[in-house]
């Protein structure tokens, strides 16, 4: 099965409202490319579900997030994410604010078509007091320990970005961490990836061990050719973080003229332009 | 050299003061966030806990113990893979101890890493809850703050990240039973929680530090220890460590001036 698509075809398939995954994990290997087409298609009322980066500081401040379910928000080497603290701190946004174990959970629960999982972790902090929805599950064995039911976090769509992958779906990550990239991908009714290189299936084992093939073809439906896709988030072993853009991009989160400037000149532009406009 | 040795920088007492947290720790993941912490970690690697384990700061557990910044003293070498799901898995087990700032701690060890104010509309939008609440219930926690004042230490946090001992206890000996607070460094002196109600104590002040200075900028009523000690000084050999080994670019100084 040839599963090779568009960023076009990907985000014609998504709705406002719609509840989205996002891998990676800070500012690192963001499926940007296919964050950057959402904000071109100006879909709205999304729920956002991420182990939070530019990815969330960019859909906040274009206006296409209603709820945000996360631990964390941050671009790495700029602690705070300005885009997404802005939007916060406006009280724009619908949170789900998790510890980050739980929401790995959450997803796995989604994984495993589990109701909810259970865990330690929340109980006594305020993650339980900001979410009265989530509920507490009573261990049925002689311990009788009291838990969290975390509950499964079903996604609509996931976005992840690869190094590598084939036509058929199967993706490779050749940097120092998968994050959790698997697990919204099994949590989702339809997963898209995007990857720095499309290779013919032989050449996946040429380039990394088999323990970098851990996104297998039934994960995906759908499969973008995005070189340079994550930018400007880290993609190792292909590129690292364009720290300058970054600054720059979070320096427009305080001046309303600053980010018009930015959104016409990098965002409201075709992908193709985009990275030639980031070259320059 | 000597004379400039036996004067140690105010971050260099506090990275020792850093490493006496990890005493005793053993063959665990070592996860301390911040300069002063990472050199602490470091320095009780190379001297009284070789056993403790440490990562590049991404996913290896190094074998060597690297520099903060600055060019490697060879080849790096790695002992094992740590991806986050893994870090993940290890925490609850309980084979950890990490350092965690905080922007905001209470008497009872209660941090906040998430937001100033109301949470619906912050004020001030910090980090987010991260692993805190997680880590506060699975293994052992401490705490570095390097700007110590009534704004960090407050009567009461505006959103419970890290779990306290007050909150710890509501949750019964069964459910808390990994719960372990065991230090607060700050820039003015080391803290423990060993109080009939588990609320914070004053355990030693740096070189050049009043137990009044402390009082002063505390946001709440500290318990003092009967014999308040002078924190430990560096000894010559932790201090070469320090400045040539660890920490040659000087990364603790900077979040610490002297």
């Amino acid at each position: 099965m040839d599963k090779r698509t568009t960023a076009q075809e990907v985000v014609a398939e998504l709705r406002d409202g719609m509840t989205i995954g996002i891998g990676g994990w800070g500012s690192r290997r963001k499926p940007m490319s296919l964050v950057r087409e959402i904000l071109r298609a100006g879909l709205r009322d999304l729920t956002l579900v991420s182990y939070g980066g530019p990815d969330v500081g960019l859909l906040c401040a274009a206006g296409a997030v209603r709820k945000l379910v996360y631990g964390f928000v941050s671009l790495d080497s700029i602690p705070l994410e300005p885009h997404f603290r802005r939007a916060r701190q406006a009280g724009q946004l619908e949170v789900m604010e998790l510890d980050e174990g739980m929401l790995q959970w959450g997803l796995y629960a989604a994984a495993q078509r589990l109701p909810f999982l259970p865990t330690r972790s929340g109980l006594g902090s305020d993650v339980l007091q900001l979410n009265p929805e989530l509920r507490l599950v009573q261990s049925p064995y002689a311990d009788g320990e009291q838990l969290v039911a975390m509950p499964a976090l079903e996604l609509d769509v996931a976005l992840v970005h690869m190094n590598r992958a084939d036509a058929r779906g199967n993706g490779q990550f050749l940097g120092p961490d998968l994050y959790f990239d698997d697990l919204f991908c099994q949590a989702a009714r339809r997963r898209f990836m995007s990857c720095e290189r499309m290779v013919e299936t032989p050449e996946l084992l040429a380039g990394g061990s088999l323990h970098t093939l851990r996104i297998h073809r039934s994960m995906v439906d759908g499969v973008v050719e995005a070189p340079r896709g994550a930018h400007f988030t880290e993609c190792p072993p292909d590129y690292g973080r364009d720290e300058a853009f970054q600054r720059r991009y979070a320096a427009t989160a305080q001046d309303p003229a600053a980010w018009a400037a930015f959104r016409a000149r990098y965002l409201d532009v075709s992908e193709a332009d985009y990275q030639k406009a980031v070259a320059e | 050299m000597s004379a400039d040795l036996a004067r140690a920088a105010r971050a260099e007492v506090c990275a020792v003061a850093l490493a006496e947290c990890f005493r005793g720790d053993g063959e665990r993941l070592a996860s301390p966030f911040g300069a002063v912490p990472s050199v602490g970690a470091r320095l009780a690697r190379l001297t009284f806990e070789p056993d403790l384990m440490l990562t590049d700061g991404i996913a290896s557990l190094r074998a060597d113990t690297a520099p903060l910044s600055g060019p490697a003293r060879g080849e790096p070498v790695v002992e094992g893979w740590l991806p986050f799901r893994s870090v993940f898995d290890l925490l609850w087990s309980g084979r950890r101890h990490v350092v965690m700032a905080a922007s905001q701690l209470d008497r009872f060890g209660n941090q906040n890493l998430s937001c100033i104010g109301p949470h619906a509309k912050p004020s001030v939008q910090l980090l987010g809850m991260r692993g805190a609440p997680g880590n506060t219930l699975h293994h052992r926690t401490s705490y570095w703050v390097p700007d110590h004042s009534r704004k960090v230490f407050v009567p009461r946090v505006d959103v419970v990240c890290g779990v306290g001992n007050d909150r710890a206890r509501e949750l019964g000996p069964r459910t808390a039973r990994f719960h372990d607070l065991h230090r607060v460094v700050s820039n003015l002196g080391v803290f423990d929680f060993a109080t009939p109600d588990g609320s914070l104590r004053l355990l030693s002040v740096h070189p050049g530090v009043r137990v009044q200075d402390v009082v002063e900028r505390t946001g709440f009523e500290l318990a003092i220890a009967g014999d308040v000690a002078e924190t430990r000084a560096p000894t010559p050999a932790e201090l070469e460590l320090i400045r040539e080994v660890i920490d040659p670019e000087g990364l603790a100084r900077r979040e610490v001036p002297d």
